[in-house]
């Protein structure tokens, strides 16, 4: 332990998670209630790491059809063409602007993909019980919190497009299954990053061998 | 009653003695740099004037078209809600609702919640519902997304750009200003209004706090 820090969990101490209030709380005895907002207080969030194994897997499950399904269809009077993720970056380089299909790129792939094998390594950690470099464990934790919302990028393009092409003789737009599920992989790994306690980086004692 | 003389890192659960920030100063947790709090320069007033301006923009944004299309002669607009409602038509109903979820209802809940929890704070007392109000404003937090529907509307256009004429509306500077507005709103720390409300219980209001 790092000198002159002192755990809440060791002082008998709990920090509302909902409103910030610390409540004293010896350690063997139950949580209970909030005193100030009425929130279930919790030393760690319960289940942390079973409810975060289930989103993340859930996700990364639905991260392949995200992929490969359509996400867009193009209809005109000449053919019609089935776009993924990736065509669609592809189309953006090629007709659109090199800066926004980066930013796409980075959105959709690079995100969802950064953020599992993020949480992988974290739960990995914390299940080993590492104490190998917390503060940059909590600094990727902090991180894929904060970005990990923005892959919701090309689901909002296709309902954007989706209103906005459906001329009867130019053609029309149609979101297609790739959507949904990338929409739910979103979510899914929103889900899973929130239920993971960063605390838990900090519970193993440190080993001085 | 006072506020706490402590504070617990939600992140990695390090104790800390709260102490008087000067302005513009944040405090950060020593052991793992989680931010803790800061001194803000919003008070009560300024929020409740920018949860309005917020308002306005929302309501704007929602009235008027995002963007419109002109393909030789052809003419077709499409409002927020003209996106979700062809995105249900498609026969794609979850993507439709998550994106009204995220981009309509959340701001809205958010916005309205916010007027009411800082009116009742205003006006010198904890509202009725304070508790819940203030539930739901943290519930829902990480799960607005204005500014991600704002960069789709960028990519979009860009998108369409090449094939038709791209007709920016008023919709799209309203949702622009919407989304930075929502941003200062929202990044404003909900403990900072538990503080408040517990000043004002302790200035003599009527006090109905459980024991600790």
């Amino acid at each position: 332990m790092s000198a002159g820090i002192v755990t809440a969990a060791e002082r008998g101490l709990i920090g509302c998670h909902r409103c910030g209030h610390v409540v004293e709380r010896p350690s063997p005895a139950p949580a209970g209630d909030c005193g100030r907002c009425g929130a279930a207080l919790h030393r760690r969030k319960p289940q942390s790491l079973e409810r975060c194994w289930a989103f993340l897997i859930a996700a990364m499950i639905l991260y392949i059809p995200a992929n490969t399904l359509t996400m867009m269809r193009t209809i005109n009077p000449f053919n019609s063409t089935d776009d993924t993720i990736i065509s669609g970056v592809v189309y953006l380089w090629v007709a659109g602007t090199p800066e926004l299909a980066v930013i796409v790129f980075v959105a959709s792939v690079m995100v969802p993909i950064g953020k599992f094998i993020a949480l992988l390594i974290l739960l990995l950690s914390v299940r080993r019980g590492s104490d190998r470099d917390r503060a940059g464990r909590t600094r990727l934790y902090r991180i894929i919190e904060r970005i990990g919302h923005w892959s919701m990028l090309d689901v909002f393009v296709v309902a954007l497009l989706v209103a906005l092409v459906r001329f009867d003789l130019f053609g029309r737009v149609e979101a297609g299954g790739g959507a949904i599920c990338f929409g739910a992989v979103v979510l899914l790994t929103m889900m899973a990053s929130l239920s993971f306690d960063p605390r838990l980086i900090w519970d193993t004692p440190a080993r001085h061998d | 009653m006072s506020v706490d003389r402590w504070v617990v890192c939600e992140q990695c659960d390090a104790v800390h003695a709260r102490r008087e920030l000067q302005p513009g100063e944040v405090a950060d947790c020593v052991r793992c740099g989680h931010q803790l709090y800061r001194h803000h320069r919003f008070d009560v007033e300024m929020l409740l004037a920018l949860t309005l301006t917020t308002a306005i923009a929302f309501l704007l944004a929602n009235v008027y078209p995002i963007i419109a299309l002109d393909a030789q002669g052809a003419y077709n607009a499409a409002t927020i809600w003209g996106a979700v409602i062809a995105t249900w038509e498609s026969g794609v109903a979850p993507v439709a609702f998550i994106a009204a979820l995220l981009v309509f209802f959340f701001p809205l809940a958010q916005i309205l919640l916010f007027a009411y929890v800082l009116l009742g704070l205003h006006g010198g007392r904890r509202p009725g519902e304070f508790r819940q109000a203030m539930h739901a404003l943290s519930l829902m937090q990480p799960w607005s997304m204005a500014e991600v529907f704002m960069l789709g509307i960028l990519v979009a256009i860009v998108k369409l750009q090449g094939v038709m004429t791209v007709i920016p509306g008023i919709g799209l500077w309203s949702f622009a200003v919407l989304t930075l507005l929502l941003a200062a709103l929202t990044s404003y720390d909900l403990q900072d209004l538990w503080d408040i409300a517990e000043r004002l219980d302790g200035d003599g209001g009527p006090v109905a706090r459980e024991p600790a």
